[in-house]
């Protein structure tokens, strides 16, 4: 079986972020492997090396030159090779599965693994987008996952709690926090990584077209009233901040 | 016509419907407001769901007996096909989220996910929703035949009654699940719901055991009539069950007040909450992020400053 596992890459999620010309700007800011989709990563890894019979497992990333980096840190982490189809369009997850889907097909991709929810974008859309292209099931929000032969079991989260499952490759996993705890490359892999092959792709192949445009973005942040109540008389605290939230903010009976 | 995907569980629906009615209503897009109730003995839904719709599409089927997200797209990609909707609404729960994307591929429609408002500009449909952790509002637009959206749960008042809808029951071709659930573990709450509470305690690793947060969360919420939420890092440790979580892996809220005890502030916990109206901190730690967000702050031990708060709320 050959692994495809998409990599995105967001700014690191203590940076500032920044508007500019009503879009959010980039420019300046550290930017990571999206940590939902290195769990990814890291999963595919673990089925290999747990012996599950994975035969290569290829890293995708659609974006701009910069997402390069994203893909080295994951053939440093252990992936054979990678990706990377290289576009300034900002795609919605429905047009990026698109390719997605085709690269799965062309790889004859048994298993691919997604992030179950993009740290920028806050979508959850992109697995099951591709899996519906695929005709594929689909295991989201899923925190455990063996794979024996063609059969996928697992844990995942549902609405109200979570399930175990047991589904037929091929299938479309998202991952999420929970599932592993992603490793760190050495600097042997990263070195040894710089050999591997990462192939770049043309958009055009795909024909993938943005049906989403963003027309505005802005940072809203509240105004907090941020008042500090001095915590050394516990019981006068406790009394002062009751009183706040009766009668000023008024938020309690 | 406008289809909006009926929520509902325990034969009863769900409040996030009623929003979806208010959404399609406010969007200024035109047509009928569709309701289409998916499931096994489901009338009881479906008569409640015509006091808000002009029309109820109900699909009382042994085949719909489970959620699934192959099949739920299926029968909504149908149901829009065959009724010519142009707007496809739903919900933007776990399970939402998950089958809706399906289904704007199977309609080759644009997908305005998790939106927080709805307004039709000409033929394009506009759509609010955070993103950038809810740092960020974003405004994106779609314009096409058929468009898939999905409501943020919260985000839009409830619908009052107003319709007398008629209903219809629709034939299904439904494709059979793929995926065999083998166990399931629901967490059921005594409390109210974290999504409709309007005060909630959260306790972090800084309340210190499992022990305490029973006695210092659970007794304030008790104490306050609140909803009790926890951090990821409390339910990773296994102190508490999943469905109390409360961040960018959990769940999304938006009390009138939200009491953080022995939270750090961790950015994916602030984006799951930093929309309540009144955020209150308590937390030894005077450099805790979650101070920056705060209306009020306590810096101080939770295992003082909570009984205090609990003999003070007696009064």
């Amino acid at each position: 079986m050959k692994i495809l596992t998409l990599v995105r890459q967001v700014p690191d999620a203590e940076a500032r972020v920044k508007i500019n010309a009503q879009q959010v700007d980039l420019e300046g800011a550290t930017l990571v492997i999206d940590g939902m989709d290195e769990y990814g990563v890291e999963e595919a890894l673990r089925l290999r090396e747990g012996g599950a019979n994975v035969e290569e497992i290829v890293a995708l990333a659609v974006g701009p030159k910069r997402v390069e980096d994203a893909l080295r840190t994951a053939l440093a982490m252990g992936v054979d090779r990678a990706i990377h189809v290289e576009t300034d369009e900002k795609l919605d997850p429905i047009a990026l599965s698109g390719i997605v889907a085709q690269v799965a097909q062309a790889e004859g991709a048994g298993l691919v693994l997604v992030g179950g929810q993009e740290a920028d974008w806050d979508s959850q859309a992109l697995g099951a987008a591709t899996a519906e292209r695929l005709g594929w099931p689909q295991l989201t929000w899923t925190n455990e996952l063996k794979v024996e032969g063609d059969t996928l079991t697992g844990r995942h989260d549902v609405d109200d709690g979570n399930e175990s499952f047991r589904a037929s490759l091929p299938a479309v996993v998202t991952t999420q926090q929970g599932l592993n705890e992603p490793r760190y490359p050495t600097l042997p892999n990263i070195m040894k990584a710089k050999r591997k092959e990462l192939r770049k792709d043309d958009l055009a192949t795909y024909g993938a077209q943005p049906r989403v445009r963003v027309v505005n973005s802005e940072i809203q942040t509240r105004a907090r009233l941020n008042r500090m109540i001095d915590g050394k008389d516990p019981q006068a605290a406790a009394q002062q901040l009751l009183e706040l939230l009766r009668n000023e903010a008024k938020v309690i009976a | 016509m406008i289809l909006i995907v009926a929520e509902h569980a325990g034969g009863q629906l769900a409040k996030s419907t009623l929003e979806m009615v208010t959404a399609a209503r406010e969007s200024g897009r035109e047509g009928p407001v569709t309701v289409l109730v998916l499931g096994q003995n489901v009338a009881e839904v479906a008569n409640a769901a015509a006091a808000f719709a002009d029309q109820v599409l109900v699909a009382d089927l042994p085949g719909l007996a489970t959620y699934n997200a192959e099949v739920w797209a299926a029968a909504t990609a149908q149901i829009a096909q065959e009724g010519e909707a142009h707007t496809v609404i739903i919900g933007g729960s776990r399970s939402g989220r998950e089958y809706a994307p399906r289904v704007a591929v199977k309609l080759d429609a644009p997908y305005l996910e998790d939106a927080i408002a709805l307004k039709a500009n000409g033929n394009a449909l506009q759509a609010q929703r955070y993103t950038y952790l809810a740092r960020v509002t974003e405004t994106v637009e779609a314009e096409a035949p058929v468009i898939v959206v999905t409501v943020k749960p919260g985000s839009f008042a409830p619908a009052a009654a107003a319709a007398a809808g008629e209903q219809y029951d629709v034939e299904l071709d439904l494709p059979a699940p793929r995926i065999e659930v083998t166990g399931r573990s629901l967490e059921k709450s005594s409390r109210v719901a974290l999504t409709e509470a309007d005060v909630i305690v959260t306790g972090g690793r800084g309340v210190g055991s499992p022990e305490n947060f029973a006695t210092y969360v659970e007794g304030l919420a008790d104490r306050l009539g609140a909803g009790v939420g926890a951090t990821r890092a409390v339910v990773d440790a296994g102190w508490r069950p999943y469905a109390e979580q409360v961040g960018q892996t959990g769940k999304t809220v938006q009390p009138k007040a939200y009491v953080a005890l022995g939270v750090s502030g961790a950015v994916q916990h602030l984006s799951g909450m930093g929309k309540s109206k009144y955020i209150v901190a308590i937390n030894k730690d005077a450099e805790a992020p979650i101070f920056k967000v705060a209306d009020y702050g306590i810096v101080g031990d939770v295992n003082q400053i909570v009984p205090a708060l609990i003999e003070a709320a007696r009064k």
